[in-house]
């Protein structure tokens, strides 16, 4: 039987009792570990490797299309994205995320999956109150702290760092 | 029906089910329980343009057949009891309006199904009605969309994760002998030891199991070996193993071949890994017990079995305010026709 008490619930099972403490013991021991060491390299093969493509992209618009690398860096991002909103609406960027994790996720290619998949998750409830009001449901974050700490960062520039490059 | 210990009811004239259905989506018929299935559609859609319609038409779709098989028309039907896991239990209201018979909406999470069906045996056996349908119905992408991220959002699941089953299982229990009968239903309380992982919802789930569990033998003065099957609703394989070792300690001893869990019965985990831990979602009970139980109770591979349903009763919002996960259990006792008290 259940009693909530201040100290947590307990759970009762004939004459065994047992807290919150001894509960989370016994779920924890029956827990699948995750294998971080694999996870992290699978990270970094496929977001290196996603890397590795954006810069080839980068390079051919160098080559090929005469921009200095500042100038074809615009237009690499557009690519990657538009590469991520296409794997997206095929269902395969959540497939691949699965195996690559934080590989997929961090790069730019992630933040355009979490737009596209967001609006189309909306697309039922139309226009505007689906795809543009849950458009940054996921992104939204990202802006928001990253905006936030850019602001953190150029205070901390303007105090200390008189005399760096603007 | 009366009362035995603290929780269970006894359905004294035994109501049986007289018709049922399981009707599911592509990736379930690819599972080892496919030939068991009534109807499997062979897209995720389900031929609509909205998940959430697709979720409405699989349970008309369910509904439909199991009057059919149950023999009667919709206008015979006196009650019918649903519900589902999207807000407002949208998916079986929506579906009463086609279904027509006067209508009880219920929410248990996935607890639905056998909340739904000792509801409609209560009915029944006290002799509110000759036919009540109970049913339920989940679709991946709508209970995704609701409790978890946009299905196509590329976020890495954990071990421990679930993967909710596309389908709706309704059954039509009824006075008139002609099936599988139900004969015992244990409610739940609520159980909640401080999970909050909604990624780890077997582990949030399995002492509200385990507690249904023993508080029906407690009550019915039963012993496991009393039945051939105990199946949980949708622990999958972590909250499997968590429940066999908290029945273990209480003293409740099984084998692994009595116990076992319909999210892990649904899926191939080795052919199918998108599954992860297993199947859940408010289908998953009910397809595995309305398609494949049902049917081995009447080929007689089956005597008697008890279906402890699960339930995790949290909302995307309580999650997201830091609250632990209540969750619940049910447990209803079928056995087949010829079966002696």
């Amino acid at each position: 039987m259940p009693t909530k008490t201040k100290s947590g619930a307990r759970l009762r099972l004939n004459s065994v009792s047992l807290t919150e403490k001894d509960y989370k013991e016994i779920a924890d021991k029956h827990k699948p570990k995750p294998n971080i060491f694999v996870n992290c390299l699978k990270a970094f093969l496929s977001g290196g490797l996603i890397c590795l493509i954006g810069q080839c992209i980068q390079q051919l618009f160098m080559s090929y299309a005469g921009m200095t690398s500042k100038e074809a860096s615009s237009p690499t991002v557009a690519v990657l994205i538009i590469i991520s909103v296409i794997l997206t609406s095929f269902g395969v960027y959540d497939k691949i995320a699965q195996w690559a994790g934080a590989g997929s996720a961090v790069p730019v290619t992630g933040f355009a999956n979490s737009m596209c998949s967001s609006a189309l998750e909306s697309k039922a409830e139309g226009l505007v109150l689906g795809v543009g009001a849950n458009m940054f449901k996921l992104a939204g974050s990202v802006i928001v702290f990253g905006v936030v700490a850019a602001f953190v960062v150029g205070l901390v520039h303007v105090i200390f760092g008189l005399g760096g490059v603007h | 029906m009366r009362l035995t210990g603290s929780q269970t009811w006894v359905f004294e004239s035994k109501p049986a089910i007289i018709g049922a259905s399981a009707v599911v989506g592509p990736e379930e018929g690819q599972g080892p329980l496919a030939g068991d299935f009534d109807f499997v559609y062979d897209n995720l859609e389900i031929d609509e343009k909205t998940w959430e319609k697709a979720e409405r038409k699989l349970m008309e779709h369910a509904s439909a057949l199991a009057l059919t098989h149950a023999g009667i028309s919709r206008a015979d039907l006196q009650f019918f009891i649903g519900g589902d896991l999207m807000n407002q239990i949208i998916s079986s209201t929506f579906a009463a309006r086609r279904i027509g018979a006067p209508y009880l909406g219920v929410f248990g999470a996935c607890s639905t199904s056998m909340e739904s069906l000792a509801l409609a045996a209560l009915i029944v056996d006290a002799g509110g009605a000759d036919y009540a349908l109970a049913g339920t119905a989940s679709h991946n992408c709508t209970v995704e969309k609701q409790f978890r991220y946009p299905t196509e959002y590329g976020a890495q699941k954990p071990l421990t994760a679930q993967y909710t089953i596309t389908g709706s299982g309704t059954a039509v229990v009824s006075s008139r002998a002609g099936g599988p009968r139900v004969t015992h239903a244990t409610i739940g309380r609520i159980q909640d030891l401080g999970v909050k992982d909604p990624f780890n919802m077997g582990a949030a789930m399995a002492p509200a199991a385990a507690d249904t569990i023993v508080a029906h033998f407690r009550d019915t003065g039963r012993v496991p070996e009393d039945y051939d099957l105990i199946v949980t609703g949708d622990l999958a394989s972590v909250g499997h193993s968590i429940v066999l070792d908290l029945l273990n300690r209480a003293g409740v001893t099984m084998s692994e071949t009595v116990l076992n869990d319909c999210g892990l019965m649904i899926y191939d985990r080795d052919k199918q890994p998108f599954a992860m831990a297993g199947g859940s979602g408010c289908g998953c009970s009910a397809v595995v017990t309305y398609g494949h139980i049902l049917k081995k109770i009447k080929k007689g591979e089956l005597n008697r079995v008890l279906v402890v349903a699960t339930g995790a009763l949290l909302s995307p919002l309580s999650y997201q305010q830091g609250e632990s996960i209540p969750c619940i259990a049910h447990a209803v006792a079928l056995e087949s026709e010829e079966a002696k008290a």
